[in-house]
């Protein structure tokens, strides 16, 4: 505990440092980076410590807050969602420091780093927090801290755009969680969460409520998640890292938190969270298929993702409420472990994707290609981020969703859910949003990283130095990690699984160990089919030892004279889905077709624009901004009438005080 | 895992590039043609693996790892694949659901094989690949989802083998209904007729065919060898849920299991001399048919 509080400490001391020091730009890197990897080992000690043996510590301080209190605990869940924000926020500070060197003089280097180390100071708090105020102020120095890390370019119109959308889609999912926590605390008399007792069924289910809207603003539920692909690509990568990698997490941690304050949910709790989980899911990767910018479809992925994490938070739910202890652990076992997957490889391939831009100046993936000859490391940590994510075996990616997948086909057996039509959803959804990954990120790196250079800007890419290699490298082992000890990670994850479950940890998944065994073969496999692939590598050479090996171009099926860009692009690519799916996507043409005997310059461009946005938020916030246009008398830009407006409110506020007393 | 799944194992690894031969055997003589020799294939990959190799300048170290880690996740997939009704070597709860990915495993590392050439003629091939298969998964998790509930098992090694007379008396149409969806999944899935074409080497209807044009040699060799164990595991499958018969005695469930086999090559290489190839614009229909269908049977049997 002392050791967390010690990070909070040094990234706090960090950020502030980097701010004074921010005449140079050097020494405000050196202090940023350095408080912030400190931090993060400093952090992970007691998280690790916390995550395997289960028990839980707090802390409280006299604060002098009306309602509030310095309260601060640290227990399994909350460790589950520590490590990787420590793990993340470490390494990405590392590749940032060299990330932001060409920015050095140009932009505010020591307010950046500011920005991100107190983010991360936020981002611990708002995991230890055990009182409803200090939660709120944590999660608001989040917010805004994150607000000024996106507009960190604030001279191009769409950095300075999805700034606004975000703060504004933010604040309004703060306001939910001010409701939230407000009903809380005037049922338990207190804004502890420790206090918070059983609640009436209707105040629960008006909790849960607030708190999927709240929450799930932060953590990108569809429809709420319109802010996340503006937000994610605009910032800075190392950041958009962290805020795709971990920040949205902190919206599952709120879901989960509130699972176990509102004890035995209802069923129609798992309903939602399911059906959520599919619409997130499906459409989020569907999105991103029509995506020709690399973070933006990446932060379309972290929909996609966010919705796989709410499968398994509604099968969890589900089976708690229907009293299949099984499927519940199992589910929210998926879910957990899909928390740290996703933190791992989203930061790997933000990461990536931030040296591609680093190293060609676009992220427009019709304009790149070949990357794997000009940046080896990249494509290498790139491919395996890619794979893991699409959960493919053998990594971290297929072990969370195997999880789900044993969990919903229990559920779907004749001894199972009485009605396992959620469950059957759990395993189509996954199902399509496996194929639908998969395709994407073949996609994505296939466009980017092979073939040929479509542009000059791609040939003459340059691969990123060691501080930028390393992250990902670590990044893209911890995914093989998790893959090959699979058995031992989710056996780390009893103590939360049981937070979760109210089961002591000893008899998660039964006692009987099945799951545990299961695993095993599991990773028996993995651990065939890789060697088989190294034997079959070995074969190749040998085979090819003394025998000719020519090299040529490509089969280019008669045509003489053929160009890197008559390459498949990533539209193209992607046109069977686009087509199967344009009544969602929508996506907009603009083309002029070759015309006469000898035509002259055609072209044809592609974009697809987030349907919600533009059908549903649109339109409504129009009609907001019309219908308080009629205030607009009370903005004049007078400082002495605003201070007079603090002043009136101060005084009626004071009345108001006075005569409740 | 025990001596004798690894005896059908072997017997899977040796025996699958015959189902091609048999297919193309049948073909021809339905086309009035004597054909091939039946072991045609067994040749074909002897003469490749003894040449040597050319490579494109495009291609990077992908393109060599594809039809290595292809091929591997393919025994992967026969790993679980039970031998008719006789367990598989590797046998657990949920281990369909790895079948299923391994197989995902093979498409994305050929996929991006094909994409490391820069032909736009293979892009072409992948993207259709990526598409059709991703209508493919659903419909074929989904009938494993009802031969589950049908049999209250989760585990390929218990769910096929324990389809027995009594189940298809039980749930005969859903049966039924899931062994069409999974022979629409399986052609689908072996570029096979209707929805690709083996024979042609015209690249603009292709799909699996274009995607390795670029390879040759003893990848190639690979690759061909994987794609005839990829006709064998899901032809496995389809046919232990056909079969309800077990004999409880190894080599009479493996005679049945094997003629099974044979008949699956014998019907699909009719299938192929019957049927023309699809526009390409239908197949997406097909396969989502295969879905309904599947959908179908799921809710007969969760009735």
């Amino acid at each position: 505990m002392s050791l967390v509080l010690i990070a909070i400490g040094l990234l706090m001391a960090s950020a502030l440092a980097a701010l004074l020091l921010s005449r140079d730009p050097r020494l405000a890197t050196i202090c940023g980076v350095g408080g912030a990897m400190l931090a993060g080992l400093a952090g992970l000690i007691p998280s690790l410590r916390i995550l395997l043996a289960g028990d839980n510590e707090s802390f409280v301080l006299a604060w002098c807050m009306p309602g509030g209190s310095f309260h601060i605990g640290l227990d399994a869940v909350s460790a589950v969602f520590l490590i990787p924000i420590f793990l993340l926020t470490a390494l990405a500070a590392l590749y940032g420091g060299t990330y932001l060197k060409p920015f050095w003089g140009k932009r505010a280097i020591g307010f950046s780093w500011f920005c991100f180390n107190l983010l991360t100071a936020c981002l611990i708090l708002v995991v230890v927090a055990r009182n409803g105020l200090l939660f709120l102020m944590a999660w608001e120095g989040m917010s805004l801290a994150s607000f000024f890390l996106v507009v960190f370019e604030n001279d191009k119109k769409d950095a300075r755009e999805a700034g606004w959308l975000y703060l504004v889609a933010t604040h309004l999912g703060t306001a939910f969680l001010l409701i939230f926590f407000a009903l809380l605390a005037r049922e338990a008399q207190s804004l502890d969460f420790d206090r918070i007792g059983a609640l009436a069924p209707g105040i629960a289910n008006a909790a849960f409520l607030l708190a999927v809207i709240g929450f799930g603003t932060k953590a990108g539920f569809l429809p709420l998640h319109v802010w996340l692909p503006e937000a994610h690509p605009a910032a800075p990568s190392h950041v958009s890292a962290v805020l795709s990698g971990v920040m949205i997490k902190t919206g599952i941690y709120g879901l989960v938190r509130t699972l176990i304050l509102l004890g035995h949910p209802p069923a129609w709790w798992g309903w939602t969270l399911v059906g959520i989980g599919l619409s997130s899911g499906i459409l989020g990767v569907v999105y991103a298929l029509a995506q020709h910018d690399l973070k933006r479809l990446l932060a379309y992925h972290s929909v996609e993702n966010i919705g796989i994490i709410a499968l398994g938070l509604g099968l969890g739910a589900l089976g708690l409420s229907t009293g299949h202890p099984l499927v519940a652990q199992l589910g929210f076992a998926g879910a957990l472990l899909h928390v740290v997957n996703h933190a791992l490889f989203k930061g790997l391939l933000f990461l990536g994707a931030g040296a591609v831009a680093h190293g060609t100046g676009t992220r427009d993936m019709d304009r790149l290609g070949g990357l794997a000859k000009t940046m080896p490391w990249t494509a290498l940590t790139f491919v395996i981020g890619a794979a893991a994510i699409a959960g493919l075996p053998p990594l971290n990616g297929f072990v969370s969703e195997f999880l789900m997948y044993y969990g919903a086909l229990l559920a779907c057996l004749p001894g199972g859910m009485t009605n396992p039509l959620p469950a059957v959803g759990v395993v189509t959804g996954l199902a399509l949003i496996g194929g639908l990954a998969a395709a994407c990120f073949a996609k994505a790196f296939g466009i980017v990283f092979l073939g040929e250079p479509r542009t000059d800007a791609a040939r003459s890419a340059h691969e990123c130095g060691l501080s930028m290699r390393l992250p990902m490298i670590i990044l893209a082992a911890a995914c093989i990690l998790i893959g090959f000890g699979a058995p031992w990670a989710v056996a780390a994850l009893k103590p939360a699984i049981a937070g979760l479950t109210s089961v002591p940890a000893a008899q998660i998944f039964g006692g009987a160990e099945r799951p545990m065994l299961l695993l095993m073969e599991l990773i028996i496999g993995f651990a065939a089919v890789a060697g088989v692939a190294v034997l079959l590598g070995v074969l190749q050479k040998r085979l090819l030892k003394n025998r000719s090996v020519r090299q040529a171009p490509t089969w280019d099926c008669g045509y003489a004279a053929p160009t890197p860009r008559m390459q498949y692009t990533a539209s193209s690519f992607a046109l069977w889905f686009v087509d199967a799916f344009r009544w969602i996507l929508r996506t907009e043409r603009r083309r002029s077709l070759p015309k006469g005997y000898f035509p002259d310059a055609a072209f044809m461009a592609t974009e697809t624009p987030d349907g919600f946005r533009e059908l549903v938020f649109r339109p409504v916030f129009t009609q907001i901004r019309w219908a308080l246009a009629s205030l607009r008398w009370i903005q004049h830009g007078r400082l002495q009438l605003y201070i007079l407006y603090i002043a009136a409110t101060l005084v009626a506020l004071l009345i108001w005080y006075a005569s409740c007393l | 895992m025990n001596l004798i799944s690894c005896l059908h194992m072997a017997v899977a690894l040796i025996l699958a590039p015959l189902m091609l031969g048999v297919i193309n055997r049948t073909k021809a003589r339905v086309a009035g043609r004597n054909g091939a020799p039946l072991l045609q294939l067994y040749f074909d990959l002897g003469k490749l693996l003894r040449k040597g190799a050319v490579y494109s300048r495009t291609t990077t170290w992908v393109f060599r790892a594809g039809p290595l880690i292809g091929l591997a996740a393919v025994l992967g997939a026969l790993l679980v694949t039970p031998f008719g009704k006789s367990g598989a070597v590797l046998a657990f709860d949920g281990d369909l659901v790895l079948f299923a990915y391994w197989l995902g495993l093979m498409r994305f590392v050929t996929v991006l094989a094909a994409l490391d050439t820069g032909s736009s003629f293979e892009g072409m091939g992948a993207s259709r690949e990526v598409f059709f298969s991703a209508l493919a998964e659903p419909a074929f998790l989904l009938g494993l989802v009802g031969l589950a509930r049908a049999t209250d098992a989760i585990s390929l090694s218990t769910i096929l083998p324990s389809i027995s007379a009594a189940t298809w008396l039980a749930a005969g149409p859903a049966l039924a209904l899931i062994a069409t969806a999974w022979l629409v999944i399986l052609l689908a899935e072996n570029a096979r007729i209707p929805v690709d074409d083996p024979n042609t080497h015209l690249e603009l209807t292709m799909i699996h065919e274009v995607m390795v044009l670029d390879h040759c040699g003893p990848d190639l060799g690979l690759i061909l060898y994987g794609a005839a164990l990829k006709l064998w595991v899901m032809g496995a499958l389809l046919v232990s849920l056909l079969t309800p018969v077990r004999y409880g005695v190894v080599w009479q469930d493996a005679l049945v299991f094997l003629g099974g086999m044979l008949i699956l090559a014998v019907g699909i290489g009719l299938i192929e001399s019957a049927m023309a190839r699809l526009r390409l614009a239908r197949v997406p229909q097909l396969l989502m048919g295969a879905s309904a269908l599947a959908v179908l049977a799921l809710m007969l049997i969760m009735k």
